[in-house]
């Protein structure tokens, strides 16, 4: 069971409250979960990542076990207290702004 | 009894004003989608109940929402409130927020790139949508204007969405540039005459016609004159603001571009200015009265330096003789110290016996005409800036 987080604005969009609570099958990995993530609540297709390009938006970052894993590449194995649902893959609206 | 009810889109949340057709008392609702940026709402002609509206951000991209009941619930379409989001083979319902542009051989032209502002190839990249139109007889047929520059249409009431790449690919698209806010189709003006003309405009492209509902484009851009681009009278690169026409009269447009206001006569085969005593002719938005088709309405802003009013009055100007002999309307509007701005998307007419107009501004504040803009009234004062102003007349 995976744990994810989302902002604010995403929640309301997917209408859930609180943590995602995810299965996914195979390697955990940032592709792996947004997959799963989209499968679920279609309505967030194109608002973590760009609908063609699949990159992840400028302004929306990756944080798990206090590391900001925005920058890791999409197939690489998340780490292993995200895998076991010990800490939620928090995706998180970049501030912007002053 | 008839009313009104009027799509306020804002950077921070959409509000839907309604009244009865007096326009003096409002009921205000809102904010929704509370954060995000409205660009557009607007409600379809065959179907006041049937409201699409354009929800974006920085962060999470670009929504569509569609409502069903004149504003009071909405949903992406395709998902339905209180329904799953999946058919049973675990399929999406719909892809509202896919906007793919269309690269495919059969466009004869597939485009990759248009100029970036120093001149340099730039892929097209997908944005926002700026302007949604719904078609004049079906609710469910839209059209969404958008950025980077593409017509996009949707038959299934919004749920999936399809170029229409005659436009890019019809020859000048890889010369097209950016303006400073983007290079957006932001205006669709569908001819109630004749289902196969569409006008669009791009800023900065100019202003563009089909004549077999969308498959092939020309630019209409004969007789306007840009100083800023190194070919004052070239077949694109205008920065056209707006375009605007009246329902009895299709062939007849007009143009708030960069700098001058435009009249044409022949369906924009050609322009003629008609700027006239405006003391700046320089804004964004341009209507034309619900029942008068000569009688038209600016704001000029004093520069595309200052976008704000000169001598910071606020007045829109009307002109009952299609353009050149201008007036200027500052009943109920603010006379000094005001330095707002109004947006191109952000004026509309309703279609009472008297007929009602309204536009916000990038202060936030809505006014309100229930005598074709003899005198203002604020409907609303402190919004977040205002980016679009529809509205429906009720039955």
């Amino acid at each position: 069971m995976i744990r994810v987080t989302l902002p604010a604005h995403l929640r309301k969009l997917a209408h859930v409250d609180g943590e995602v609570k995810l299965e996914v099958d195979g390697q955990v990995t940032q592709r792996a979960v947004l997959d799963a993530l989209e499968a679920r609540y279609p309505m967030l297709r194109g608002t973590i990542r760009d609908q063609v390009t699949q990159k992840r938006r400028a302004f929306v970052r990756f944080f798990a076990c206090q590391e900001d894993l925005s920058h890791e590449p999409p197939d690489a194995p998340l780490p292993d207290a995200v895998a076991t649902g010990a800490e939620p893959f928090m995706i998180v609206g970049a501030i912007a702004g002053g | 009894m008839s009313g009104v009810r009027v799509l306020v889109g804002t950077r921070k949340g959409a509000f839907i004003l309604t009244s009865d057709g007096k326009r003096e008392k409002w009921d205000v609702s809102g904010p929704h989608f509370a954060g995000w940026e409205m660009y557009h709402l607007k409600g379809s002609p065959a179907d006041p109940n049937r409201i699409y509206a354009s929800q974006s951000s920085s962060w999470f991209g670009q929504i569509i929402q569609r409502s069903d009941d004149g504003g009071r619930t909405w949903h992406q379409p395709g998902t339905p409130p209180g329904e799953p989001t999946t058919t049973p083979d675990g399929m999406p319902k719909g892809e509202s927020n896919n906007f793919v542009y269309d690269t495919s051989p059969e466009t004869g032209k597939p485009l990759t790139t248009h100029q970036w502002y120093d001149g340099t190839p730039h892929p097209w990249e997908f944005k926002r949508v700026w302007h949604l139109e719904p078609s004049l007889t079906d609710p469910n047929t839209v059209y969404a204007g958008v950025e980077d520059a593409a017509l996009f249409r949707s038959t299934d009431g919004g749920k999936t969405w399809q170029e229409l790449a005659g436009l890019r690919g019809h020859g000048t698209g890889p010369a097209w540039q950016p303006g400073a806010g983007g290079m957006c189709l932001h205006t669709i003006l569908l001819d109630p005459s004749d289902p196969n003309r569409i006008f669009i405009a791009i800023s900065s492209a100019g202003a563009f016609r089909t004549d077999d509902a969308g498959k092939t484009w020309r630019p209409i851009n004969r007789g306007l004159h840009s100083l800023y681009i190194p070919d004052p009278t070239a077949e694109v690169g205008h920065c056209v603001h707006r375009i605007a026409m009246h329902r009895s009269r299709p062939g007849v447009l007009f143009m708030q571009k960069h700098w001058d206001v435009m009249r044409s006569d022949n369906a924009g085969e050609s322009w003629q200015e008609i700027s006239g005593n405006l003391p700046t002719d320089f804004g964004f938005p341009i209507e034309v009265h619900a029942h008068e088709p000569n009688t038209i309405y600016v704001v000029p802003i004093k520069s595309d330096s200052e976008h704000f009013p000169p001598d910071g009055k606020l007045r829109v100007y009307r002109s009952r003789t299609g353009g050149n002999e201008w007036e200027p309307l500052t009943k109920g509007l603010p006379q000094s110290d005001c330095y707002v701005n109004v947006l191109r998307d952000a004026m509309a007419v309703d279609s009472l016996d008297e007929c009602g107009m309204y536009f916000g501004t990038t202060g936030g504040q809505v006014y309100a005409s229930a005598n074709g803009g003899d005198s203002w009234a604020p409907i609303v004062r402190d919004l977040p800036a205002v980016v679009s102003v529809e509205v429906q007349t009720l039955p």
